[in-house]
């Protein structure tokens, strides 16, 4: 690392790193995007292949060549399968790996501790540490949002595991990096106390806050990779790390005020629930249900529907059966809209790329700034599998584990015809009163089976 | 690199990522985390370089494992990145080719799908 690289090397990583960071500037305006990740490709294969001519590479070579192979092959495999559904999940998964690789270029360097210049070991167990939090937060997080970890297990004290874990983690890595001389086995301590406390971070946050939290482990890989630069001598790696951890970081910002959250209540709010608080599921009152073909009548007679579609339609894929519904009753001269809530779904955006995938027209796509005004002149909502984000309470109720997230008054509306497929709670778990509200009746079943019952109704009112 | 010009880059591309996403709209929020997703990526450079450097096989597997995590970082991110960015390339389209694209998508439903 103190060698003096090739000048041609050194060039090449200079433009590969200017490539990364305009490529990810693109990727911030609609229009350019896909020339930015274009430009950001090209940039990170110079890079690599400009790896390639390090004097040191030589050794292993094989070695490398059959992980790339590995490592390239599965994530390709892998990332051809999920459907939009699973986005945030996977993007949890990726930026998870790019932690977990910073975590063991560093665990490689405190392995050598007392070979290499000592003033890179604090930075090295900096970069391991930030590594593994990101690994095993984002696989924690990737893991519940695709349902394969239910609820999170209650650990007895786990406010105290979880300051243990990361205090003891640091504090080792602060002594492995001060030691003469390397010692293996608590090399691994450090990188399983720093693992655990990975974990236990990505454990309490709600579901709908998911998306922030991966914000937050993007951001942290980022920084890990950053430092692991500083450690190799690789300005590529420093620069694009750095732009990573503080666009991350930044985007976090945005992620969190759009859902208007702080950032504290988001890591930190499991924690002071109450399991009852959670547990307590349902609509309070009792629920009315409705059948299609009265449903069907309601909407058709309508001046004005407006659907609100949450994580329901997109497990049963109902938006292309939603557009059908909304042209039907445009024909019958009734106006219809989508009103999109920041997070509905299980990501920011999720119910847009579905509704564009589905050829909605833009213009029928309101969002929750734009359209909360008018639901009191709105006569019909249809709620398609959304709970949380039109859960009164989360605006009326301060004991709710919801309050303060914004949400879309549809309670305000005349009518609201709920597609529900079963009991009454949303992800957070928390109560809707909306369900059981005197102006709420109920449409049971899968949503798409739902919306093509009430197409098969509204046509056979002719 | 000393550490002193190391924090000088770290600290003035910390404000350059900062300043170049500054005003991004709510929809580009996923495709912009995928992409930082990809870019921090390049730490298979770092990998690759790490895994160069390791002696014995204790050190090798672990650059090994750090290797296939990197590239799997790398494809996954632009695979991602790449799908979503398609999904917001037909909203990007004008007006009148979207309302075609529509009618499409609604002709070839109604004739599929029932």
């Amino acid at each position: 690392m103190n060698a003096t690289l090739p000048l041609a090397l050194e060039l090449a990583w200079f433009v590969a790193a200017l490539m990364l960071v305009f490529g990810l500037r693109r990727l911030s305006s609609p229009a350019q995007a896909s020339g930015g990740l274009r430009l950001a490709a090209g940039g990170m294969l110079l890079a690599v292949l400009a790896s390639f001519a390090h004097p040191e590479i030589g050794s292993n070579l094989a070695l490398a060549a059959l992980a790339i192979l590995v490592g390239g092959g599965l994530a390709y495999l892998h990332a051809r399968r999920p459907t939009t559904t699973a986005v945030a999940a996977s993007i949890a998964l990726y930026s998870g790996l790019g932690g977990g690789a910073a975590a063991g270029i560093a665990a490689l360097e405190l392995l050598r501790v007392g070979e290499d210049t000592a003033a890179l070991n604090l930075p090295a167990v900096l970069g391991g540490l930030a590594g593994c939090v990101s690994l095993a937060g984002s696989l924690i997080a990737s893991l519940r949002l695709t349902g394969r970890l239910a609820s999170p297990p209650r650990l007895a004290q786990r406010q105290v595991t979880y300051l243990a874990s990361g205090v003891s983690a640091l504090l080792l890595g602060v002594l492995l990096s001060a030691a003469s001389s390397a010692h293996p086995v608590l090399v691994f301590v450090f990188l399983a106390l720093a693992l655990t406390f990975g974990m236990l971070t990505a454990l309490p946050v709600a579901i709908v806050d998911l998306p922030v939290a991966i914000s937050i482990y993007n951001a942290l890989s980022g920084l890990a990779v950053a430092i692991d630069g500083y450690v190799l001598g690789n300005a590529v790696m420093l620069v694009a790390g750095t732009v990573v951890f503080a666009a991350g970081l930044l985007l976090t910002r945005l992620m969190a005020r759009s859902a208007n959250r702080r950032l504290g209540e988001i890591m930190y709010s499991g924690f002071g629930l109450a399991p009852d608080s959670l547990a307590a599921g349902g609509a309070s009152g009792d629920v009315s249900p409705i059948d299609a073909e009265d449903a069907a009548v309601t909407l058709a007679y309508a001046r004005r529907v407006v659907i609100v579609p949450g994580y329901g339609m997109a497990t049963s894929q109902a938006q292309h059966k939603l557009r059908e519904l909304t042209q039907l009753l445009e024909e019958r001269g009734v106006e219809t809209g989508f009103a999109i809530h920041p997070v509905a779904g299980r990501m920011p955006g999720h119910m847009d790329v579905l509704l564009a995938e589905a050829g909605v027209p833009y213009a029928k796509i309101a969002d929750l700034a734009d359209i909360n005004d008018e639901f009191p002149d709105v006569e019909r909502v249809l709620v398609v599998g959304a709970s949380d984000i039109v859960n009164p309470s989360a605006r009326d109720d301060e004991e709710s584990p919801l309050f303060g997230l914004p949400i879309l008054d549809v309670d305000r509306a005349e009518g609201v015809i709920a597609l529900k497929r079963g009991s009454g709670t949303g992800y957070s778990g928390a109560e809707n009163p909306l369900f059981g509200a005197p102006n709420t009746r109920v449409l049971h079943g899968d949503a798409r089976r739902s919306v093509q019952d009430l197409i098969t109704a509204l046509k056979e009112l002719d | 690199m000393d550490g002193i010009s190391a924090l000088y880059v770290f600290v003035l591309a910390g404000v350059a990522g900062y300043v170049l996403i500054a005003r991004v709209p709510s929809v580009l929020h996923l495709p912009l985390l995928s992409g930082a997703n990809f870019v921090h990526g390049v730490v298979l450079c770092g990998a690759l370089l790490a895994l160069a450097r390791a002696g014995d096989n204790v050190e090798r597997t672990i650059g090994f494992v750090a290797v296939a995590l990197a590239a799997g970082n790398v494809v996954g991110g632009y695979l991602v990145t790449d799908r979503l960015l398609k999904l917001f390339d037909r909203r990007a389209t004008p007006r009148a080719t979207r309302d075609e694209t529509g009618a499409a998508n609604r002709a070839v439903h109604k004739g599929g799908d029932e």
